[in-house]
């Protein structure tokens, strides 16, 4: 059954069609990057289908159930996650809690029990920050346990947010640009933690220009050109398709 | 038990000095500046919440600490309530008005939000001046003594201990909630409010719930001032207020609970020492906040919490 599925979706900004009639869908479980030109229309996509933005006409359907235009926080509900191109780190925080933060949904919560710390909600404390640590493990950052977010990389702070979406169980996980601004170790890093997050039965989608590693992680590949499909296939299909080459990679060199 | 001292250690360090500090009272004049400073305290830990967690600004909780006071003197003596009911009637209407007006404001950001407030303090101060026939206007009102359980607290001592107890009360469940799942969801709407949206924290619930449990924090300082000072007027919610309270807040420290009792206690306590000097009050506290501002922009109690870590560290 397809996890996302996505129908005639357009979105404009005044005369402007971003995306337009654009339909694809995503099987549960693969790992289904996004790729394009700049100004193909690869974020403003990422954010129709989280919520960021509400779509013009068309649909978004996601677990069976229409997302069009539904907030942020209700889409991470319902089991999808993010991670964002430029960041969206709470550096008043310290590492561990940007990932608690992140398993939110799933924690004791009460307000009484906040304010009076009850003993279950330190039971609850503690066992989130344990998972939390594990998750900070699962991603490499485990020299980072104490630190605070201030005082990381850029490079650990985009494996952090990964972190920090995982703790919210998601089952369709998006991932924007991940690679970007990161070194060749880093890159292969990230790599190998995309498929492990995939190997646990996560739908993985990402926007990524590291042709290297959209060729060798993806399951399935979406190429936009000017807010429409301009192909789709497996790495092997999208690295012979002519179309793909003349508008995309033609041009890279 | 040692992990309840590495976690409230500045709640034990804020005990001792409530303990000790009789030692140095020489009179019931000093008590009561202490008792004040003590309630401005309580309102300043709940606005914290909402100023230096959540990161957004009221500049309209003056009107919510005398509504207390006024729901206090109203009901303890027109209606010949008992303390405990008015104050908890003061708090749950509060804590309904802040709710009615935080679900619309609280979508503004930044100056807007700023005004909103502003503008909601103006019109109940203007209320409660023009309703002279229940607030007795500009003149004033009284409220009965306060009296819990047949113990009726007349004494500048007995006070000082209860606005003591309530101050410490006060700070050990700010610190718990700041320690929560609730707290993290602050801070995180504080430090990047699109990030938390994403992980699924509804930003504009925690908002309006912090608004409402500061309010309520406010209102709850209000109905005990009611009870200790000889009459409420209505200068003590005025704008002017609100701005001492968020200045508390700033001085003492942002994001700090400690520093929220700390910037109200010296900013209650330095227009007395500096009574003397009456002309040049002004000059000095302006000259101090200034310097505060230009040296410590975090704040008193951050700073030098930083500063004692680093010579912690090897």
């Amino acid at each position: 059954m397809s996890l996302l599925k996505v129908t005639n979706l357009t979105k404009s900004f005044g005369g402007v069609s971003a995306i337009r009639d654009l339909s694809f869908t995503i099987e549960a479980g693969t790992i289904h990057s996004i790729i394009g030109p700049n100004g193909a229309g690869k974020t403003t996509l990422f954010n129709l289908i989280t919520g960021v933005y509400t779509p013009s006409s068309g649909s978004v359907r996601f677990d069976d159930r229409e997302i069009g235009g539904v907030e942020p926080h209700k889409l991470a509900a319902l089991g999808m996650n993010r991670t964002f191109q430029n960041l969206q780190i709470f550096h008043n925080m310290s590492a561990v809690e940007n990932v608690m933060v992140g398993a939110h949904l799933h924690v004791q919560k009460g307000l009484a029990h906040s304010l009076l710390r009850l003993p279950s909600l330190v039971r609850s404390e503690v066992e989130t920050r344990k998972h939390c640590w594990e998750l900070m493990d699962f991603v490499g950052l485990g020299q980072y346990r104490d630190a605070e977010a201030s005082a990381m990389s850029y490079g650990a702070l985009k494996r952090l947010e990964i972190a920090r979406a995982l703790a919210a169980k998601p089952k369709l996980l998006l991932l924007d640009e991940p690679a970007a601004g990161l070194n060749d170790t880093e890159t292969r890093e990230v790599d190998e933690v995309i498929k492990r997050i995939a190997g646990q039965g996560v739908t993985v989608v990402l926007v990524e220009h590291d042709m290297k590693m959209v060729m060798g992680i993806s399951d399935h590949i979406l190429v936009l050109d000017y807010g429409a499909k301009l192909a789709e296939g497996t790495p092997a299909e999208i690295r012979s398709n002519p179309d793909v080459i003349a508008a995309y990679l033609g041009n890279v060199g | 038990m040692s992990a309840f001292l590495q976690r409230h250690r500045g709640l034990l360090i804020l005990a001792a000095c409530i303990v000790l500090l009789p030692l140095a009272v020489q009179n019931d004049y000093h008590y009561d500046v202490l008792i004040n400073a003590g309630l401005n305290a309580i309102v300043v830990v709940g606005l914290n919440l909402l100023i230096g967690y959540a990161g957004q600004i009221s500049l309209g909780h003056a009107a919510f600490f005398g509504l207390g006071a006024y729901a206090s003197a109203i009901l303890t003596t027109t209606y010949g309530w008992h303390s405990l009911a008015a104050m908890g009637a003061g708090m749950a209407g509060v804590g309904v008005l802040a709710y009615v007006v935080a679900r619309p404001i609280l979508r503004l950001k930044g100056h807007y939000l700023a005004m909103a407030t502003l503008g909601i303090g103006i019109i109940i101060s203007i209320v409660l001046n023009t309703e002279a026939h229940i607030t007795g206007g500009p003149d004033g009102m009284s409220a009965a003594p306060f009296s819990v359980f047949g113990y009726t607290f007349q004494s500048e001592k007995s006070w000082y201990w209860l606005v003591g107890g309530c101050l410490l009360a006060a700070v050990w469940l700010s610190s718990n909630l700041i320690d929560s799942p609730i707290g993290r969801a602050l801070r995180a709407l504080h430090g990047a409010e699109v990030g938390a949206r994403v992980v699924g924290i509804d930003t504009t619930h925690y908002k309006v719930l912090i608004f409402v449990i500061s309010a309520i924090f406010a209102s709850f300082a209000g109905s005990l001032f009611a009870h200790h000072t000889p009459t409420v007027t209505p200068s003590i919610l005025g704008f002017i207020k609100s701005v001492e309270f968020v200045v508390m807040a700033v001085f003492g420290g942002m994001a700090s609970v400690m520093g929220s009792v700390v910037g109200a206690v010296i900013m209650t306590l330095l227009p007395n020492l500096l009574a003397s000097i009456e002309d040049y009050e002004p000059i000095i506290l302006g000259a101090i906040m200034m310097g505060t501002m230009i040296f410590m922009p975090k704040g008193l109690v951050p700073t030098i919490a930083k500063m004692l870590r680093r010579k912690e560290a090897p």
